[in-house]
């Protein structure tokens, strides 16, 4: 799938560009958020005062200036966590604002209907221009006079130019977009400043990010470890002096930042901005992290049947000859009826012949086709004196000169079957003769059904939306294997059953199109807008999907899932490291002074300092690794939650404890084989 | 060890937790105020109070007026309780004519009974008056017992409520816990007490002649109405200076059974009533079983240390057998160190085995206990109320790796439940670990803290760790009767108490009003033996990362020290 919003430039401008952010977002103000790496600053700088201390005190520096470095990076790689994830976002706004120049827009005076040229930054809402082929559309608005091609890549990232006109659902245009073709009338609906264009920049730059509330509920639990830790660590002092333990301030700090929580408080706002990415990824644009957030917890699904679950349009799935008909005579007198037939249902007919019984046939010369007419009620082809025709089965019956008493009791058993079963027969007949039925039926899209098997499994409820009277769409709830639908469903009945849902304590998901859906996509926890939709739905919903495809709605939960677990599994991972950490650390402080406890170094570190050490480069040094985990996301499984939770548990919490134990050994290891320590 | 040993164990924390389910489903109908067996006799009696007092029994709180009225009685109960043991000796029913205690004295003690921690600073048998005794003391004992229930009842109700308001009336709670519970309970386990052995009289001490000649004074007094209700709600203050290792507290191995169950059964039902009350019955039992395993771990690491031989001494050829220093003889080392682990795991504080002289493991297990929140099975309510805490903590981090915003009990876990569950554990670790650094670099306060070196640091480190846990057991060797250590100890008393009830009237407050949200697939379940694991997980290692270092320096040192010991030996 094009993409409008992938990144432009080069992997390594990118990553340059975050050096260089990652630089300036060592002022400490731009820290303020993140209390876990501004703690960590603030040691780092009282670590590099006892740097300049021990040359004064000419002390053996090399110790201290190490874990001072050391430190520098820790916040250093925190930062660049932060600024690669936002790296992408802002090339894929350098390209997104390319399409944002000012042009100028051919305003009509509505009072003379005379038009002038007007720069279209001073352009207002309410404002009426006229847009010609060639122009570049320059506001939001809507169509109020003409139809015209617009070619819509500048933010679908789609070259095929797209249909709008006036009225109905496909009235809104997009500033930044060209009309290729004839002229329109458009009503602008967003100012400057505030159009979808600039909406979308600011999204992806993540310029007005907001904190969402799980993050800040994260941040708060963090904050509230680093405290605590600062408490452990501060009352060391008293302690330590009492067992007459000289302890470094140097390496108190060492314990301290090693203890908060510095891997999820580096990586927190990077999972944060990586999640939006993600959805960026998949061309769905949220107007909020909220909003993503939101997706994670959705209880309840409603999808458009058509569409979403299925195609959209019937399809030909079987043909039930006549009594005395051979099989394969019936379907020729059903291909050759539809060779003509330009329609959906008459190409899935061709399609059936081929795919099912390997029959295709060229419309043979001198054929002449019929049309379908409201009168006949059938279309055909005839060629050489034969005549083939499908259609209303009650208008072949009455072309074939049958009355009810006289059809064959098979055909109007399968008739019966097919209308029961929400499908809709029609008969096909030869020269008049009564051929055989052709199935139609609404089909669902291959894969339907184990997705929301999936979503099952994650706990979430689908529920059906659909026009069809009731038999139809319980035939196809039960194929596509939907919790639950909604028949006949006006707007009214879908705000409805959104509302009840929410009644009863559950987060629902939806999308649309129309203005009718503006208000249930409002009400809705999650509402994705597709871009195709009109100017009220996009601005109703808090996502938009630049696809218009309607099943989006799963893969936007996932990513809204995916994003939770990586916070979740990052924290986890994070206080679970502490344990070595501790026993890596307190016997190198206190050995010195209470030489039994060199029975805690179970890691047999080598020296004191170079247990510390270790400790503090494994702690900067996991940031950095765990970095594509943050910007990738911790992988999502449908797999329930008891399941989900035992296997992260697994990963990230024992995995969290073992780790650091390997990891510190070996750092050193090496600390010590080159002599650093 | 000796399979007695462990069946002793074993059978105590059944009986506990076994208890604890009729006791639970019983408490659930009082706190619900639904009808029980005992209304015929109760019902007029409640009537009286809310007549008198002017509380309308229908008329539900919100949590800032629950929380107003909580800390209101327990102010009240604090000054009268302080004025009574200022001016004792002016008051009847001090046939001892004992003095008015000091300011200082008198400010810990009553800061110590109200807040249920009950750390005697004071000597039961030559400080405290009978009026003391019994209007001051047990008074309280049945108090700050029911006003500790009191939040727990409240908390059961916010997981109850579907965006509500009302977290229940803390005066109705306060009278019908009372009423309900904790005196026909009391009643009846005093008259069983009395007939097992424990004085229950005013009349004046004995004056006994030995054979040798000597006169010996014996106190007596009230002792039977008072120790029934000192382990059953969790209060641990001794009527005499020695506690249940007194033998008129404690005078056979069935009282000692009787004291160990009454000081856990309670803490447990609570559990079992909040599960109930807030229609989460598996997610309690759940509760429950993270508590026994850890309750019961931390009993057999007791038991194992104290019964191993002292190293050194093995090394030397001087012993062999177990180190039963500081033990209670009469029943042997399994009953003290399951009587160790129940009191420190349930913020008690009765002792009947002097902690001071345990092995540094036993003496390093039962401070862990405190130090873990007092939430196995804890305080009366407090304990309930910690847990939730743990478990909101467990939920929030674990619920986020199935995908969801976390939920327990169908509420959602956020901000304000996060900072509230942060503060209420930062003012514990802050209380434990701050006035322990100071108070060991003081002269003024070492003055007083027998033991030099290692040791000294676990004195210390336990004294403050025992009156912020609210649990009031003591490592003897640190005379606490000092202006300093009075005022320091009835600060960290407070804190433990208030700084952690008052966030979780908070949370409860938050919780009350959230929509109470229908559990599906995708939400995290936490009924199962992986939330059980999980929650002993978060307790351990959040625990452990606290005071770890704390403990190294006490009675983990320690340890490598007696086992080096023997190695230069």
């Amino acid at each position: 799938m094009p993409s409008a919003i992938s990144a432009s430039g080069s992997q390594g401008a990118i990553l340059r560009r975050a050096f260089i952010d990652a630089l300036v977002k060592l002022d400490p103000r731009k820290l303020t958020g993140n209390p876990v790496i501004l703690a960590t600053e603030v040691v780092a700088v009282l670590a590099t005062i006892s740097v300049v201390d021990a040359f004064v005190r000419h002390a053996s520096p090399l110790f201290a200036i190490q874990i001072a470095l050391w430190l520098w990076a820790t916040v250093l790689f925190a930062n660049l966590a932060e600024s690669v994830a936002e790296g992408r976002g802002k090339a894929a706004a350098d390209s997104l604002r390319a399409a944002r120049v000012t042009t100028n827009a051919k305003l009509i005076n509505e009072a003379n209907g005379q038009v002038t040229m007007t720069p279209s930054h001073k352009l207002g809402k309410g404002d009426l221009l006229l847009v010609e082929a060639g122009d570049v559309i320059p506001a939001d608005g809507d169509i109020v006079e003409g139809v015209a091609s617009v070619n819509e890549s500048a933010i679908t990232g789609e070259s095929a130019p797209v249909i709008r006109e006036s009225g109905g659902d496909r009235s809104a245009v997009t500033g930044g977009t060209t009309v290729v073709s004839d002229w329109i009338k458009v009503r602008v609906t967003a100012g400057a400043g505030d159009s979808f264009l600039d909406r979308m920049i600011a999204m992806v730059e993540g310029a007005n990010r907001r904190k969402t509330p799980n993050e800040i509920a994260l941040a708060v639990l963090l904050a509230g470890l680093t405290l605590v830790f600062l408490v452990a660590v501060v009352t060391l002092l008293g302690l330590g002096k009492y067992s007459g333990v000289a302890l470094d301030p140097m390496v108190l700090g060492a314990l301290f930042v090693c203890l908060i929580p510095t891997t999820i408080g580096g990586l927190l706002s990077a999972v944060g901005i990586a999640g939006m990415d993600r959805l960026l990824k998949v061309n769905v644009l949220a107007t909020s992290g909220r909003a993503v957030e939101a997706a994670g917890d959705v209880d309840t699904l409603l999808l458009d049947k058509t569409g979403t679950i299925t195609f959209g349009n019937r399809m030909a799935t079987e043909v039930i000859a006549a009594p005395g008909v051979a099989e394969d005579r019936a379907l020729r007198a059903a291909l050759m009826a539809s060779l003509a037939d330009e329609t959906p249902e008459g190409r899935s007919i061709l399609e059936l012949a081929r795919e099912k019984h390997g029959l295709s046939l060229e419309t043979p010369d001198g054929a002449t086709a019929v049309a379908f007419s409201a009168t006949t009620r059938m279309s055909g082809l005839d060629v050489a004196g034969t005549s083939w025709r499908k259609g209303a089965v009650d208008a072949v019956y009455k072309a074939a000169g049958l009355e009810p008493k006289d059809v064959p009791a098979e055909v109007a058993a399968a008739v019966d079957r097919i209308a029961r079963s929400g499908g809709t027969p029609l008969a096909v007949s030869e020269n008049g003769k009564l051929m055989g039925v052709i199935h139609l039926k609404d089909v669902v899209k291959p894969g339907v059904k184990e997705r929301f098997a999936d979503l099952r499994r994650m706990g979430l409820r689908t529920v059906m939306i659909t026009g069809d009277n009731p038999v139809t769409a319980a035939t196809i709830a039960s194929e596509a294997g939907v919790d639950d639908f909604l028949a006949e469903a006006t707007p009214e009945d879908k705000l409805r059953l959104i509302r009840e849902e929410q009644a009863k304590g559950r987060l629902v998901a939806m999308c649309g199109d129309g203005s009718n859906d503006a208000p249930a996509l409002a009400q809705a926890d999650v509402g994705v807008a597709m871009q195709t939709g009109t100017q009220a739905a996009r601005e109703a919903g808090n996502m938009v999907d630049l696809d218009s495809d309607p099943t989006k709605l799963i893969e936007i939960v996932e990513v809204g899932k995916q994003m939770l677990i990586t916070r979740g599994a990052l924290t986890t991972f994070s206080i679970a490291n502490d344990v070595a950490k501790y026993f890596a650390i307190i016997p190198a402080m206190f050995v010195v002074a209470l030489p039994s406890l060199a029975a805690i170094n179970i890691m047999h570190l080598s020296n004191p300092h170079s247990a510390i050490l270790s400790a503090v480069i494994f702690n900067a040094l996991v940031i950095i690794a765990l970095i594509p985990l943050a910007l990738r996301g911790v992988r999502y499984q449908a797999i329930g939650a008891a399941r989900l939770l035992s296997r992260n548990l697994m990963i990230y919490g024992l995995g969290g404890v073992i780790a650091p134990f390997i990891g510190i050994k070996i750092i050193d290891v090496l600390i010590h084989a080159i002599n650093l320590a | 060890m000796t399979f007695q040993g462990w069946a002793e164990i074993a059978l105590t924390i059944g009986l506990a937790v076994g208890l604890a389910w009729p006791l639970g489903i019983y408490m659930a109908r009082v706190w619900q105020g639904e009808s029980t067996w005992l209304d015929p006799v109760l019902r007029p009696i409640e009537s009286i109070f809310y007549g008198l007092s002017g509380v309308d029994r229908n008329k539900g709180q919100g949590w800032l007026t629950y929380t107003f009225s909580f800390l209101a009685f327990s102010a009240a109960a604090f000054f009268i309780l302080y004025a009574l043991l200022r001016f004792q000796n002016l008051l009847p029913l001090n046939p001892q004519g004992f003095a008015g205690m000091s300011p200082d004295l008198a400010f810990n003690t009553a800061i110590s009974f109200v807040t249920n921690t009950n750390w005697q600073s004071y000597s039961g048998e030559s400080a405290a008056s009978y009026l003391s005794q019994m209007a001051g003391f047990t008074v309280q004992n049945f108090a700050s017992a029911a006003a500790g229930i009191a939040i727990a009842a409240a908390l059961a109700r916010a997981f109850a409520a579907n965006r509500g308001e009302s977290v229940g009336n803390f005066w109705v709670d306060l009278t019908r816990i009372t009423l309900y519970v904790l005196l026909p309970v009391s009643i009846v386990g005093g008259l069983v007490l009395a007939a097992l052995g424990v004085p229950q009289t005013l009349s004046h001490y004995i004056d006994a002649h030995t054979i040798e000649g000597a006169k010996q004074t014996i106190a007596l007094g009230p002792v039977a109405s008072q120790e029934i209700i000192k382990q059953f709600g969790t209060n641990g203050g001794g009527f005499f200076n020695a506690n249940s290792a007194h033998p008129f507290e404690n005078p056979t191995p069935l009282t000692n059974m009787i004291a160990m169950v009454a000081m856990n059964v309670l803490g447990f039902a609570c559990v079992v009533a909040f599960g109930r009350v807030a229609g989460a019955r598996r997610e309690a039992r759940a509760l429950v079983i993270a508590m026994t395993v850890l309750l019961a771990g931390a009993a057999s690491a007791i038991y194992w240390a104290e019964t191993q031989p002292t190293p050194a001494l093995v090394a030397a050829h001087v012993v062999t057998t177990p180190n039963m220093e500081g033990k209670e003889v009469r029943f042997g080392a399994a009953a003290s160190a399951v009587f160790t682990a129940m009191t420190t795991g349930a913020s008690c504080g009765a002792v009947n085995a002097m902690h001071e002289s345990y092995t540094p493991i036993g003496g390093g297990m039962a401070m862990f206990l405190i130090q873990l929140a007092e939430i196995l099975p804890g305080g009366v309510g407090s304990g309930l109320y910690g847990m939730m805490v743990m478990a909101l903590i467990a939920v929030f981090v674990a619920g986020l790796m199935v995908g969801r915003t976390p939920e327990y009990l169908g509420k959602k876990i956020e901000a304000r439940e996060m900072k509230l569950c942060m503060l209420a554990s930062l003012i514990l670790t802050a209380s434990i670990l701050g006035f322990a650094a100071v108070a060991i670099v003081l002269p003024l306060a070492m003055k007083t803290v027998s033991a030099s070196g290692v040791h000294g640091l676990s004195e210390v480190l336990y004294a403050y760790t025992s009156a912020t846990g609210n649990n009031g057991s003591a490592f003897a060797g640190l005379t606490a009767a000092n202006p300093f250590w009075d005022t320091t100890m009835g600060i960290a008393m407070w804190l433990g108490r208030f700084g952690y009830a008052v966030p979780v009237m908070a949370i409860a407050g938050g919780i009350v009003a959230k929509p109470k949200l229908a559990p599906t697939a995708g939400t995290l379940p936490t009924h199962g033996g992986l939330f059980v694991g999980l929650v002993i997980g978060v307790i351990l290692i959040l625990g452990g990362l606290q005071y770890f270092p704390a403990q190294a320096l006490g009675p983990i040192v320690e340890h490598f020290q007696m086992l080096q010991l023997t190695a230069a030996h």
